[in-house]
């Protein structure tokens, strides 16, 4: 579907992490591409292993126990960054690459200032001095609509609201003008009201700044709104892909048909809610075949045998989903709207 | 902050005199008698009386408590019993050698500490993390009289009978010749006399703050923000040391506060060690020689200076804290 050049490439994404309990196969064989431009959406439950695929891209996961297995590959603008030195990596974070996290009261450090915290990757990244570096800074918390800046600057995190946070976090992640920016659930700790905030002002600068955004959630509201394409994540693999229209009105997984009937319906206030039944498995041990088999709907003995394959649908190859019955469930399985 | 400050001294000055009351009535109320020291059985009981008036203690106790009240107001504290002085002169000439003792050893304990602590966190379940566990338990749970005696016995006198390099006298704050020394000479002399009894002192203090600095800085790089840190490309140095470091401390400051009252018990202890002319041993002879206002003026001093503490404590917690600015 997308005629962009691909800028970062993930193939065979492997995250694993060891626990007293055993490994934890918290991504499991994940690979997708990013466009120049695009923004890719990422969505699933919790525990599915969408926040754990946004760190792998840094490397930000604690290692130990967590580990990215041999085989794995993430390639950025044809660089495997995998097998990048540390001091490379360094560069690349916060200046090519930067990310947002879910919980902004959390991801600020409440011993400095706001400021200080947005110079920080100005001066290592664009090397500006200190004076030029806060009128870049004040300039950014302007861009991302924080009113009076210059007063804003010199405030400690808890002087702010959880909206502003992620505003500067969006600033300091913006700073250096990523070509990626990972927004890893950038909206779930937010207001409603100013979620839409949030949502809006990050298409704004991507549009702004040309940059690709990856964005992982659990909400498909959030996907519908600014996303190109999607990627429906379960049990540490993809379940499906697709653009976003094609993931919205012709689910082909039951997950995510499963997802969609779940969600509030807009007009219908007498549907009852259409939860999936259950909850995602422990990464620990998986269950052998499909991982969704326990909950699905329409789950066949061979689903327990083995795994399916990620298949592609027809003839493009950018629509592709992880079920033995594709291509034969068209449209919503029965018991599940 | 600085009506904090200023609150905070208003509110130690009755406190100061509670802490006043207490010492005068435990001290005097004590059993032994002051003059005994000065008596034999075949002194007249008119000289005895004597002795008495003289030392002021032939009046009731509560007049004797608004006595020492109303001196200690107007900065006197009384004489000494047995050196014929006023105390005041004898606490002003052994409290600095205290003061460069027990500063030393805080400076000591809390820079070994905390360097130790932060390199256990970062390199977690490592060997130099379990070996500096044990170590550090060993210190924590040696007694400092113990490691003082231990020191002198290897620095001191095994440094000598073995013939190493660097032998550190095991008494007095400075040598005998001392007046006679060039200045460089004088700090040397002064700092090889300070090393072993601030040594140890620091270490068993150093033990208790490296497995609390540990701790907390464990608690602070496991944070949404170190991540963040990170993820702007940080160096690992500029992520400890100026996003963790900060955090980790919070906790370890209270420290300063708390450890105050151990490290000046410490120092009564390696003060009679290694003979240092400081507070500790002072006050330790004098109880021994039941001079009563030399007791009570030094435990004073003590109890000011932990009170004193505290405050500093709370003034760097909010240093340290922008969330606890009492602005």
């Amino acid at each position: 579907m997308t005629t962009r050049p691909d800028l970062l490439v993930v193939t065979d994404l492997r995250t694993h992490f060891t626990t007293e309990v055993g490994v934890a196969r918290a991504v499991d064989g994940v690979s997708f591409q990013v466009g120049m431009g695009e923004t890719l959406g990422i969505v699933g439950e919790s525990g599915c292993g969408k926040t754990v695929t946004a760190l792998s891209i840094l490397q930000l996961i604690p290692s130990p126990p967590g580990e990215i297995l041999k085989g794995s590959s993430i390639l950025f603008d044809g660089e495997e960054l995998l097998k990048a030195a540390p001091a490379r990596l360094r560069e690349i974070r916060g200046n090519d690459i930067s990310m947002i996290f879910q919980e902004p009261m959390t991801s600020l450090n409440p011993v400095l200032k706001v400021g200080h915290q947005i110079e920080e990757a100005l001066r290592l990244h664009r090397g500006l001095s200190k004076s030029e570096a806060r009128s870049a800074g004040v300039a950014l918390l302007a861009e991302v609509g924080i009113s009076d800046p210059e007063e804003r600057y010199d405030c400690y995190p808890h002087h702010l609201s959880g909206g502003m946070l992620q505003r500067i976090m969006i600033a300091i992640a913006l700073s250096c003008e990523p070509r990626v920016l990972i927004a890893d659930e950038p909206t779930t700790a937010l207001d409603v009201t100013v979620q839409a905030q949030i949502l809006d002002l990050l298409a704004k600068l991507q549009d702004r700044h040309g940059m690709a955004l990856l964005l992982i959630t659990h909400d498909l509201g959030v996907i519908a709104e600014v996303c190109d394409r999607v990627v429906v994540m379960y049990g540490g693999q993809i379940v499906e892909t697709g653009t976003t229209q094609d993931i919205l009105t012709r689910p082909e997984h039951p997950y995510t048909q499963g997802l969609l009937a779940s969600l509030p319906g807009s007009g219908d206030r007498d549907v009852r809610l259409n939860p999936i039944p259950g909850t995602v498995p422990s990464p620990v041990n998986w269950p052998a075949g499909c991982r969704f088999r326990d909950r699905c709907p329409v789950a066949e003995e061979r689903c327990a045998e083995s795994v399916p394959e990620l298949l592609p649908l027809s003839e493009e190859t950018t629509r592709l989903a992880r079920c033995w019955r594709v291509g034969s469930i068209g449209g919503p399985v029965e018991g599940s709207t | 902050m600085r009506t904090f400050i200023a609150r905070r001294l208003l509110g130690a000055i009755p406190l100061v005199l509670g802490i006043a009351t207490l010492i005068f009535f435990v001290v005097n109320l004590a059993p032994g008698d002051p003059t005994a020291r000065f008596l034999n059985p075949n002194t007249s009981p008119e000289a005895q009386e004597q002795v008495r008036v003289n030392l002021g203690l032939d009046q009731p106790l509560p007049i004797r408590y608004v006595r020492w009240l109303g001196a200690l107001a107007k900065g006197d504290l009384g004489d000494s019993f047995s050196h014929n002085r006023p105390v005041v002169d004898i606490i002003q000439e052994l409290l600095p050698n205290t003061l460069l003792l027990s500063f030393s050893a805080i400076g000591l304990a809390f820079i070994l500490g905390i360097l130790l602590g932060i390199l256990q966190a970062v390199r977690q379940y490592s060997l130099l993390d379990s070996i500096a566990s044990m170590v550090g338990l060993f210190f924590y749970s040696m007694p400092s009289f113990w490691l003082a005696l231990m020191m002198v016995l290897l620095f001191s006198y095994g440094a000598n009978v073995w013939d190493w390099p660097i032998q550190f006298p095991a008494s007095d704050v400075q040598d005998i010749e001392y007046a006679f020394f060039s200045p460089v000479e004088k700090v040397q002399d002064r700092l090889m006399h300070l090393t072993l009894p601030a040594t140890s002192l620091a270490l068993v203090l150093a033990a208790g703050i490296a497995r609390f600095t540990r701790a907390s800085m464990l608690d602070v790089i496991r944070q949404d923000f170190i991540r963040t840190a990170r993820a702007k490309g940080l160096s690992e140095p500029v992520v400890i040391f100026r996003h963790a470091l900060r955090n980790a401390l919070i906790p370890v400051i209270t420290l300063v506060g708390l450890y105050l009252p151990f490290l000046f018990s410490g120092t009564v202890f390696i003060e009679t060690v290694f003979a240092w002319p400081g507070m500790g041993k002072l006050v330790v002879d004098s109880i021994l020689e039941r001079d009563y206002p030399v007791v009570m003026g030094g435990t004073l001093v003590f109890a000011v200076m932990v009170v004193v503490g505290n405050l500093v404590s709370d003034v760097l917690y909010a240093v340290v804290d922008p969330r606890i600015r009492h602005d």
